[in-house]
């Protein structure tokens, strides 16, 4: 809760919500008649409309990417650090629009949604929805927004995918393409991470099989184990050592330091929380299933396991990128064990086979894959610099 | 731009593919696409080098030569360049081998160990030479694969490697008929254009 806001953010923002009512043809066959995104834009959109970058989220990220919706707020929205005036992103150049992606759960249509054939919520019956299928509402929205182009999309992860998509599915539409922390596709031990995420929501009793909201209850236990499995995989071990490593001063040492702090100082001899790690995922659980919708944790995970876009082209990624005609740019960071850098380097070889114009990063940092939304300085400068060249573009296109 | 560049850009068509390996930050591949329209790639290892090529639009990736360029297509590049890093590398030999796989024709520029002031430095202070254009001591030089004019003439030969052009210049990058008669005690900077010899017709 800022007392002032910080000079260099965008500041109080106030989400909208867009109604579409062309029914949207999905990549399962089924279609949504009519469904609405929420959306968050900062910066002005200048005369020639060439300024605008749209900001895709990653699994549990929704369209409140900077800023803040009232002074009570604890903290900014989920990308701050990289958007407002004079950041990376800088809103004083660009116009930044970022969405809730169908399916999610912070004011787009989605499983939480009122079904209109129904009468009562879609629940489980909302259609599996892709990364595909979210480009191509993203499009619609750049339609309505009036943005033809986009100087630059950007995203990581999950985001990441939707860029990748964007670059093959709208090349016309896209100047730079920038991912961080991404992969091409899942493999068998993503998809084996997502699985037991699943099982962990659909085996809690208070699930009723998607209609939990019938039953006027939610299944906050299974979405709690969901996030712990997730959040474990987002972070290090460097990172974990460092977090929960802070008690003994001979634990300084890192070699030594393996992040065993104690929560009450003592051991319990019993099976309730005994290390810092342990009630820290208790907690980040615990706060995420009470604002998160476990359907949508589950449509989201299938988005990710079906992700593919080489499925078209005889599993040749390089041969999907063919029609391509933006710049990329790819980040991968070092100790990121859930899209390790070699799976980010998939990516540039694809590129490279195809011709295009690509930049790649390796950027050394502890905090595994979650360091694609933090401050890392060498991120960011590199951020920067790119979207500065950009910034330069678009006022040379403008003269 | 440094005099060696300036010399290079002479043999590089216009709008063809690029790739450079080491560049730094991007000067030279910024110029051939100011002048020369091409498409260029640069790879580079360090963090501000890399930074200056962003700020200057060169796509770069972050890449170790020393660990291979198998993400790169055979023949998939006009022209791969190596400018005064040959001497660096682990395994120039195999560094070479794979500029041939990747480009039509290559460039490689190093300095020349065999100049005489090298020669006399190790002669009369018998002593690895020290100079402001090599300015390091023999234990932290990044230069662990000196070779002369002579050395390279030889490897190019042995490797059935067609030397395109071979230009021999001293520290200011001056080219002058007494280098040219003696390259390999005079010149400081070796500049080689190259290509691999087309192979042999099996009729014979």
């Amino acid at each position: 809760m800022p007392d002032v806001l910080p000079e260099n953010s965008v500041g109080l923002v106030t989400p909208q919500l867009y109604h579409f009512d062309e029914p949207l043809p999905l990549r399962s066959g089924k279609e949504l008649k009519a469904y609405d995104l929420m959306v968050e834009t900062y910066g002005e959109l200048n005369a020639e409309r060439s300024n605008a970058i749209l900001i895709c989220h990653a699994l549990s990220g929704d369209h409140h990417a900077a800023g803040y919706h009232s002074m009570d707020d604890r903290k900014p929205g989920w990308w701050d650090v990289a958007i407002g005036p004079g950041k990376p992103i800088d809103t004083n150049h660009f116009f930044v629009v970022c969405l809730n992606n169908l399916g999610g759960c912070a004011g787009s249509t989605g499983p939480a949604s009122m079904n209109p054939d129904t009468g009562t919520w879609y629940g489980p019956d909302f259609p599996v929805v892709t990364v595909r299928d979210w480009v191509n509402s993203q499009a619609r929205l750049a339609d309505r927004l009036g943005i033809d182009k986009w100087a630059a999309v950007i995203g990581g992860s999950l985001g990441g995918m939707q860029v990748m998509r964007w670059s093959i599915s709208y090349p016309e539409r896209v100047r730079h393409a920038i991912m961080m922390a991404v992969a091409p596709k899942l493999s068998a031990q993503n998809i084996a991470f997502n699985e037991v995420a699943r099982q962990s929501i659909t085996a809690d009793p208070d699930f009723h099989a998607g209609r939990y909201r019938e039953h006027n209850t939610l299944p906050k236990r299974g979405v709690m184990l969901a996030r712990m499995v997730g959040h474990i995989t987002y972070l290090s071990d460097s990172a974990m050592r460092e977090k929960f490593g802070k008690a003994s001063e001979q634990l300084k040492q890192a070699s030594l330091n393996l992040g065993r702090d104690l929560r009450a100082g003592k051991l319990s001899f019993g099976f309730d929380v005994d290390f810092q790690v342990e009630s820290y995922l208790h907690y980040q659980g615990e706060r995420f299933s009470e604002t998160f919708d476990a359907n949508t944790y589950l449509l989201m995970t299938k988005a990710l396991d079906y992700f593919d876009p080489s499925v078209d082209y005889d599993g040749d990624l390089s041969k999907a990128f063919a029609n391509s005609d933006c710049r990329f740019m790819l980040v991968s960071f070092s100790t990121d064990w859930r899209f390790p850098p070699e799976r980010t380097r998939e990516i540039v070889t694809a590129l490279l086979k195809a011709g295009k114009q690509v930049s790649y990063l390796d950027i050394e940092a502890d905090q595994g894959h979650d360091a694609f939304l933090l401050p890392v300085p060498r991120y960011m400068q590199a951020l920067t610099t790119y979207l500065d060249r950009v910034k330069l573009e678009i006022s040379s296109h403008a003269a | 731009m440094r005099p060696d560049l300036d010399i290079i850009q002479k043999w590089i068509e216009p709008g063809s593919r690029v790739l450079d390996l080491g560049c730094g930050d991007g000067a030279l591949l910024a110029y051939l696409r100011d002048r020369k329209q091409i498409h260029g790639i640069g790879l580079e290892i360090d963090n501000q080098k890399i930074n200056g090529c962003l700020d200057k639009g060169i796509s770069v990736i972050q890449q170790d030569l020393n660990k291979g360029l198998q993400n790169f297509e055979s023949q998939s590049f006009d022209t791969v360049l190596l400018t005064q890093t040959l001497q660096a590398v682990h395994f120039p030999d195999k560094l070479v081998d794979e500029m041939l796989r990747i480009g039509k024709n290559c460039i490689v520029t190093f300095p020349n160990f065999g100049n005489w002031k090298s020669r006399a430095y190790l002669a009369f202070k018998g002593r690895m030479p020290v100079s402001d254009f090599m300015p390091y001591e023999w234990f932290d030089t990044p230069n662990i694969h000196f070779c002369t004019v002579k050395d390279f003439d030889e490897f190019c030969r042995s490797r059935d490697i067609d030397v395109i052009t071979r230009t021999v210049v001293d520290i200011k990058h001056r080219d002058s008929w007494i280098i040219r008669a003696f390259p390999n005690l005079l010149s400081e900077i070796a500049i080689y254009h190259f290509s691999r010899k087309p192979a042999k017709s099996e009729a014979a």
